[in-house]
């Protein structure tokens, strides 16, 4: 009997995979440049979830109503949700989630730089679901069809949530638009503040971004940095235009024959400077985060003193001693 | 929330695999929907024994009412069949009288 693995090389099978729109899975044969991308995306994937709970963490305490604040405390519980599920689909590629730690920790995995910007006021919390998280489920829908079934399966887990994020941020927008005039202004100001740094969490342009057609080629991206940011602001317009906010960019408008809006340019020079670590919030994320990680030591230590503890007990009860 | 971000100069791969890597050890999740349905792989999640596992699993997979009931299994435990035997394992590929498709039945007989 001729089987397919007998004529064919791994390299020829997993490309045939990907060629057929087909999952790769943890125990298929991979180029190691694909799993290295993967390892590189998967973990700042999961890292940003995990620092992004800062930023709204800071206004738990401080949310406007005892309903906002169970939902803001959902929203949180959720990233920590997602951040877990991401670092799980790494780990099937033969890294550990303490390696994992240690690489945010030291800076040598990063999270997305929209998390190095400061939550200000209540409406920033608004922006954040409305803007930032749409703009992460715009990027996040692609990736439901990225050719890594792990990862993509956790994606599809993560986009059912953040379309609650994404419309609680845009209720509260809401509410603050139809306010008094302070409350009104308060959600411009967010807005001000948080549309371009969201129209750069997509990346640097096409033609800048060195890494992205591997990645296409791979199937582990699907669509390009520039066409997802259009998208995102062609379905966003029409949001602030229903809230009655204006959007930061004076070179913003409708170009009818190309059927999408046009839009200024990002400054580029921000973009790398939060990227190189020099954002308004870089060092106390990352400070923040060590502090955490290591108050909760002991936490760690005495589950798996205890864990030990039962299993000599349990042995011991079964050998009668 | 996602998004990679750029490579910077001069950046450099990180190795993996270091042998000191303690922590705890991992389990996999898997949740029935509801009554009636087989329980479902859900994913995975470590935790230092299977009490804690059980009580993360709910965390971490059933936020949102996604299972009536979970069970956790230590990874370790999953014995699995190799995916580039695939062809030879799963023999049933030459054999489609296994199939009730193989059988012509006549249209005068109806549905079968």
């Amino acid at each position: 009997m001729t089987t397919t693995s007998e004529r064919t090389s791994p390299a020829e099978r997993f490309q045939a995979i990907i060629d057929a729109d087909e999952k790769i899975e943890p125990s298929d044969w991979m180029p190691e440049g694909y799993r290295k991308t993967l390892i590189r995306q998967i973990a700042q994937h999961a890292h940003s979830e995990v620092i992004g709970m800062q930023p709204e963490g800071n206004w738990i305490t401080r949310a406007p109503t005892l309903e906002r604040k169970a939902i803001l405390i959902a929203k949180v519980q959720d990233e920590a949700g997602h951040g877990l599920y991401l670092y799980s689909a790494a780990e099937t590629l033969g890294v550990t989630r303490d390696e994992l730690v240690e690489l945010l920790h030291t800076g040598a995995q990063k999270y997305s730089s929209i998390f190095n910007y400061p939550t200000l006021t209540w409406a920033d919390i608004g922006a954040i679901g409305w803007l930032v998280d749409g703009a992460a489920i715009t990027n996040q829908v692609m990736l439901t069809r990225t050719s890594y079934g792990p990862y993509a399966r956790a994606m599809v887990r993560i986009c059912k949530e953040e379309s609650f994020h994404q419309r609680q941020g845009y209720e509260i927008m809401l509410r603050l638009c139809n306010g008094t005039p302070e409350q009104k202004a308060m959600a411009q100001d967010a807005v001000n503040r948080w549309w371009w740094p969201a129209l750069m969490m997509f990346g640097p342009h096409d033609s800048e971004s060195t890494h992205t057609n591997q990645s296409m080629e791979w199937k582990i991206k699907r669509i390009s940095n520039d066409d997802l940011r259009q998208q995102f602001v062609d379905m966003t317009v029409p949001q602030a235009e229903y809230l009655g906010l204006t959007l930061p960019d004076p070179e913003l408008r409708w170009n009818p024959e190309r059927g999408h809006y046009d839009f200024g340019e990002i400054d580029w020079d921000e973009f790398w400077q939060v990227v190189k670590g020099h954002g308004p919030m870089n060092r106390d994320r990352l400070e923040h985060k060590i502090k955490a990680w290591e108050d909760g030591e002991w936490v760690r230590d005495a589950a798996a003193a205890y864990a030990e503890k039962q299993q000599a007990r349990r042995a011991a009860s079964r050998t009668g001693g | 929330m996602a998004y990679s971000v750029p490579h910077l100069d001069g950046e450099q791969d990180p190795q993996f695999g270091r042998s000191d890597a303690r922590g705890w050890p991992m389990w996999e999740v898997f949740v029935r929907q509801r009554r009636g349905m087989s329980h479902v792989h859900a994913g995975s999640l470590h935790a230092p024994d299977a009490e804690t596992a059980l009580q993360h699993a709910r965390d971490v997979y059933t936020r949102r009412v996604e299972g009536v009931s979970v069970w956790v299994v230590p990874s370790s435990a999953i014995v699995a069949s190799d995916p580039d035997e695939a062809d030879a394992f799963f023999e049933a590929i030459e054999k489609p009288y296994r199939a009730a498709t193989y059988y012509e039945i006549p249209d005068e007989v109806g549905q079968m």
